[in-house]
């Protein structure tokens, strides 16, 4: 896969990762950023995704990865036996975010999170003038069949991180087009106009 | 395992093989064995396909299930109806691609098609061993098999893989020689049998031992056990199959009648079936060497041997990557068995890839066609030599 055909938000993640590290993806799906890094970067990779179709996807293009629930998957790796553990869109179908977080901080160096941001201008809006439960691009489903349960905006996880106590070391507001393949960052009001937000976490 | 292979649809085949045989263990250099016991001559049966590279980097072996043997693909003559029991996988531009890479299968240790076992003849006596055959252990037909790796000069395993007692002995190879396995794959097994496993084992057993023509092992010159032997292949086949299969295979249909007759024939599809699975097993395996590996089965306990109960340190000399694959109606060697293997691997820090093909059935689906399982066998194995 040429660099250009990673999705925008998976081309940042990939460039705050170091050559040669060890990488976890967490919920991993296809295996394209893994596949990047590891192509790329000459990352050792190891995925973990639910969907068997996934997870052949995965080994077919020559990835490491594991058939089964993050949450309990993450549980049996030693303490510090990565660098980074990534976490891409896939937080906001986490049931309990927090011990998912204590986790990748407990199996890695540092972590990365990204997800779609409930605070966007359409997802405000979008509950402002419809008075029904937002139905945007980057959350596509109804309230009775969203798989995702937490959502939550870029300034949310701001303050999740005092409380679950991270740091975070890098962030990065983003607004993707129509594919996801092209996209640009967001500095004014992130939280009001940024479609996805990206954070890398280390431990406090 | 069943056999299935009754023809190739594909048409592709590796072509004529030939069964060739390897003898080591001359008297007085015994092969010890590990209740003790020693034993030799031994011979290996086994099958090669494909072409062994000049940096011998593109070895893989494969390991057969309880009533296998060497014969995995192609054909010994051009007219034989059948090919060998793995030749959907094992072929040209197969998941295992003979194109690509030098593949062995080597008859276990105990068999009866064309290894030593309990039907040879013991040198000592002139007469066939019956239960005279020392006790053979998952870690025995390992040791036979790399006597026969060494014999052909291979010091370096690209991927070793197996299903059922076949990814036991993957298992027990990764452990054994660390260095030397590179990958491995164990498909639908299990790192030690379960009660659930034990049991149905004991009960084939008894069925051939029950049989008045067993008498003791020793039935060689006289009348075989067949209904024994035939009962133990029914029971095995239960166990392979799942109730969805058996459901959607047989259901309550019955056999050439339209109404219930009200006698102990075979009745229902299903009896029949069993019936003819067990009739057509007896004309070509010995009963004594199913009493062996079924026993050497039931032994196999890796955490147990290697890990004084942690299954994490039996794992923890392993260097090979794996490719664990397990069947959701599997209920001999169920997921969690596979789950568990994983996790002690994980522990190690352990390339292992996971995945649990879903698959109606039961434990024998890792011998029928499936894109999925060639797809993940093919992608790993790209991946294990690139990364030698």
């Amino acid at each position: 896969m040429k660099s250009d055909q990673l999705r925008y938000d998976l081309k940042i993640i990939a460039s705050w990762i170091k050559p040669e590290s060890k990488v976890l993806g967490l919920g991993c799906g296809e295996g394209d950023l893994l596949f990047w890094l590891k192509n790329k970067k000459n990352v050792r990779e190891r995925g973990i995704e639910i969907e068997e179709s996934k997870v052949v996807k995965c080994i077919e293009k020559g990835i490491s990865v594991l058939q089964g629930d993050i949450n309990e998957e993450i549980n049996d790796y030693p303490d510090n036996a990565f660098d980074y553990a990534i976490c891409s869109q896939t937080l906001q179908q986490v049931y309990e975010p927090s011990n998912l977080i204590h986790s990748m901080m407990r199996v890695a160096k540092m972590g990365v999170v990204s997800f779609p941001n409930f605070g966007h201008f359409n997802v405000r809006m979008h509950l402002a003038f419809t008075g029904r439960a937002p139905v945007t691009k980057e959350l596509p489903y109804s309230w009775h069949d969203t798989p995702n349960i937490r959502v939550l905006s870029l300034n949310d996880f701001q303050k999740f991180s005092d409380q679950v106590g991270f740091k975070i070391l890098k962030r990065a507001a983003i607004n993707t087009k129509n594919t996801n393949r092209q996209g640009k960052m967001v500095t004014f009001l992130p939280n009001l106009f940024a479609t996805y937000g990206i954070f890398l976490i280390g431990k406090e | 395992m069943s056999e299935y292979t009754d023809s190739n649809p594909s048409g592709v085949s590796v072509g004529i093989v030939k069964k060739r045989f390897f003898t080591f263990a001359e008297p007085p250099d015994k092969m010890k064995l590990e209740s003790q016991a020693s034993i030799g001559p031994v011979t290996i049966a086994y099958e090669t396909c494909g072409t062994l590279n000049p940096e011998k980097s593109n070895v893989i072996l494969v390991l057969h299930a309880l009533s296998g043997d060497s014969h995995m693909a192609g054909y010994y003559a051009p007219k034989d109806a059948k090919p060998g029991w793995w030749d959907i996988m094992v072929g040209p531009g197969k998941g295992i691609d003979t194109d690509k890479y030098f593949v062995i299968c080597s008859n276990i240790i105990g068999s009866c098609a064309g290894s030593t076992g309990p039907s040879s003849i013991n040198p000592e006596t002139n007469k066939e061993y019956g239960t005279l055959f020392p006790h053979i252990t998952i870690g025995d037909m390992v040791e036979a098999q790399k006597a026969l790796i060494d014999h052909l000069e291979i010091d370096s395993i690209l991927s070793v893989i197996g299903g059922s007692v076949g990814g036991m002995q993957v298992l027990e190879w990764c452990i054994r020689y660390p260095e030397m396995v590179k990958s491995a794959i164990p498909l639908a097994t299990t790192t030690r049998h379960s009660a659930l496993a034990i049991a149905f084992n004991e009960v084939a057993r008894q069925a051939i031992m029950a049989d008045p023509n067993w008498n003791e092992g020793h039935y060689y010159a006289s009348k075989k056990p067949g209904m024994g032997l035939a009962i133990a292949r029914m029971i095995g086949h239960i166990t392979y199959l799942s109730d969805e299969s058996m459901r959607l295979k047989f259901g309550r249909k019955l056999q050439n009648r339209s109404a219930l007759s009200f006698e102990f024939g075979a009745e229902f599809q299903v009896e029949s079936y069993l019936q003819y699975q067990g009739n057509k097993f007896i004309e070509r395996f010995d009963a004594n060497s199913f009493l062996y590996i079924t026993k050497a089965s039931d032994y196999f306990d890796l955490a147990g041997q290697y890990g004084s109960g942690s299954l994490v340190k039996a794992f923890s000399k392993c260097k090979s990557k794996f490719l664990v694959v397990s069947y959701t109606s599997d209920w001999l060697y169920p997921t969690y068995q596979s789950k568990e293997m994983v996790k002690a691997m994980k522990k190690n820090d352990l390339d292992v890839s996971f995945c649990e093909i879903d698959a109606q059935w039961g434990h024998d689906a890792f011998l029928l066609p499936s894109e999925r399982l060639d797809d993940l066998i093919r992608g790993f194995l790209r991946r294990a030599s690139n990364e030698i």
